[in-house]
């Protein structure tokens, strides 16, 4: 069973398919005139390592029961998420480009009832971590304990009260088969996150409620892969890995900038971004070179149990 | 002088009081063993809403999430996704409104199957006030579009609507309380999902209640029958999916509806019965008994119920009205 992506790809692999996965990102907001750049780019590069080494997932039994589950808790990052599905091969990338339309599977933000590949719907900041603890405290019932629960929560995210519930629950209840990834780029709408509600010292205040914590570059391939063969071992503790990480990274006339949270490029800024991650910039044809625009799933989604 | 036709239920004269909870907490041991996939959460209530049983028999199968209903709702909802059947509980009051975005936004938005018993709703929780009075749980569960909502009229009740909703696929809510109520059923509990039960045969207007109103509703009807006024009373424990076929029968064959809910007139069994009732072709003299839009106080149960309105006497004075309006 294709569980573990292709063979454990080597990290020049998983770094241009980061890169082919920005552009994804990007194509798709700006073609929708609509949706989030910022979190996904800053995301990207830890999320591919997951998504392509570390996730037992498979496109071909993509409801397998005893696979690993990942809730993309901070749903307005979903481009990412669609882009990982689709080139993780659960469908085709032509279909990207029907993100935000009104016959599309691709919603705004995460639509499990949509796209069931999905593991729950998401959008309404902090609610993913304590869904997917229920989804670690289930693997556990039913002792599979193979299967990881991974969650990935923005960090402005983590000012939510809900995200703090679930954190002392999963501490007090030492559920070591769940990990939560932090993308802490420092951004939130309304600015930096020191000046809008710091949440220094996150690892130490994850520590003292009892997770592992773990923090790594997030855009250092070495570092991410050391962090996610880590927080497989099971310690009787959850893990928490804090990636730092750069808002719209790979496009550094834009990086680190709290406007790319929400805002899609306009043409000419797609075009930069494009060649600032190292493509040609005609956006017509790098749209046409996705492939058809009709939904095409690796198996027929009627397989959904 | 006629007496009222029951149907499935007992006289006034012949109810003893029991509680709701206590159907539910009881019924959910006797799942817990025949069905693997049944599981409970609670938050720091399960003395109250009566889960403590299922924690004692199935302690692997019980979550103690302690005082953090947000994140049961949503563990809940996990849980669901890797096959579990899991009911949650906690008071009304506080999982409809405190976590009212989980249920919405992970329960419902993605048709998880959780079972949220509410316990202690209406205003019959009493002493404790407003904090912890619910008279708006109904309204926040019927506007969610996948949420079925129940109340139980009583002990026998609860036990069937605990046993159906775990079988059922799909979010539910339903609502217990906290005191004792009077035990109307006459044998076995009923229910039938969103299927309006007629407890009471007549055709001098309708009586449509649902939860402890159901009883003041028999209550009322011997009452109007020493009038020989002979309403229908019709207990409408599941208030979504409505029962619309009872509601136009009850139009078209007795000509005038009273509603009777423990809950705010606003967004809860009057109002559905209601929107219905004006979009059909039988605009009939309609009246809506429930809590006024007032918060109350502190008080005994039966004072609290007093003070809103909530009796049978109220429910008959109101019947008349809506007949002589026909």
């Amino acid at each position: 069973m294709n569980v573990t992506a292709t063979s454990s790809p080597s990290l020049d692999t998983l770094r241009e398919q980061a890169r082919e996965i920005r552009r994804d990102i990007i194509l798709m907001v700006n073609h929708a005139r609509s949706g989030h750049p910022g979190g996904p780019l800053s995301a990207a590069d830890y999320l591919t390592v997951l998504w392509f080494k570390y996730l037992r997932c498979d496109p071909l039994k993509p409801f397998w029961e005893k696979r690993d589950r990942f809730v993309l808790s901070n749903g307005h990052c979903s481009a990412l998420n669609y882009a990982l599905l689709a080139r993780r091969g659960f469908f085709n990338p032509g279909y990207l480009l029907t993100f935000r339309t009104l016959d599309s599977r691709l919603v705004g933000h995460p639509s499990r009832k949509k796209l069931p590949y999905l593991e729950v719907s998401t959008g309404s900041l902090g609610q993913g971590l304590s869904v997917a603890h229920g989804m670690a405290l289930g693997a556990r019932l039913h002792g599979w304990d193979e299967v990881t629960v991974y969650c990935n929560c923005g960090d402005g995210e983590m000012q939510e009260g809900n995200c703090w519930e679930a954190v002392t629950t999963a501490g007090h209840k030492k559920s070591d088969n769940l990990v939560l990834l932090v993308d802490y780029n420092n951004v939130q709408i309304d600015g930096f996150l020191p000046k809008v509600k710091d949440l220094a010292p996150l690892a130490e205040k994850l520590r003292a409620f009892r997770w592992r914590v773990i923090e790594a570059d997030g855009h250092d391939f070495q570092q991410i892969d050391r962090a996610f063969a880590e927080a497989r071992k099971r310690t009787g503790k959850p893990t928490a890995i804090l990636f730092r990480t750069v808002m719209m990274k790979g496009c550094p006339s834009f990086e680190d900038n709290p406007g790319w949270h929400g805002r899609p490029p306009t043409d000419d800024e797609a075009r930069v971004m494009l060649r600032e991650l190292g493509y040609d910039d005609d956006l017509e044809a790098a749209r046409a070179s996705l492939g058809s625009r009709e939904f095409r799933p690796a198996v027929p989604l009627d397989e959904m149990p | 002088m006629k007496a009222p036709r029951y149907r499935g239920v007992l006289p006034s004269k012949f109810w003893k009081a029991e509680l709701t909870r206590e159907g539910y907490g009881r019924t959910l041991v006797e799942l817990g063993h025949s069905n693997p996939r049944v599981v409970a959460l609670d938050a720091d209530l399960s003395q109250s809403t009566l889960t403590k049983y299922f924690a004692a028999e199935f302690p692997d199968r019980f979550f103690e999430m302690g005082i953090s209903e947000q994140d049961m709702v949503n563990t809940a909802g996990g849980l669901s996704l890797m096959g579990f059947v899991p009911f949650l509980s906690s008071y009304a009051i506080f999982l409809t409104s405190r976590s009212l975005d989980q249920v919405r936004n992970t329960v419902d938005y993605t048709q998880l199957n959780v079972k949220i018993a509410a316990a202690h709703g209406g205003i019959s929780v009493g002493r404790d006030g407003p904090s912890h009075q619910s008279m708006e749980d109904l309204s926040n569960m019927l506007v969610l579009p996948n949420m079925t909502v129940v109340v139980p009229a009583d002990k026998p009740q609860a036990e069937a609507v605990t046993r159906w909703a775990a079988d059922y696929v799909g979010p539910v809510y339903f609502r217990l309380g906290r005191e004792k109520v009077p035990t109307i059923t006459d044998g076995e509990g009923f229910f039938e999902h969103a299927k309006a039960q007629t407890v009471i045969e007549g055709e001098d207007g309708t009586i449509l209640a649902c939860g402890l109103m159901v009883s003041e509703a028999i209550k009322a009807a011997e009452l109007l029958a020493k009038d020989s006024v002979f309403p229908r009373v019709v207990n409408m424990a599941t208030l979504k999916p409505l029962d619309t076929v009872a509601i136009d029968a009850a139009a078209q064959e007795t000509g005038a509806i009273v509603t009777a809910e423990e809950h705010s007139v606003f967004g809860g069994l009057g109002s559905v019965v209601a929107r219905h009732i004006v979009q059909s072709d039988r605009r009939i003299p309609m009246r809506i008994v429930g809590i006024p839009d007032i918060y109350l106080t502190s008080g005994a149960p039966e004072e609290l119920l007093e003070v809103a309105g909530l009796t049978a006497q109220n429910i008959a004075t109101k019947l008349k009205e809506a007949l002589g309006a026909k």
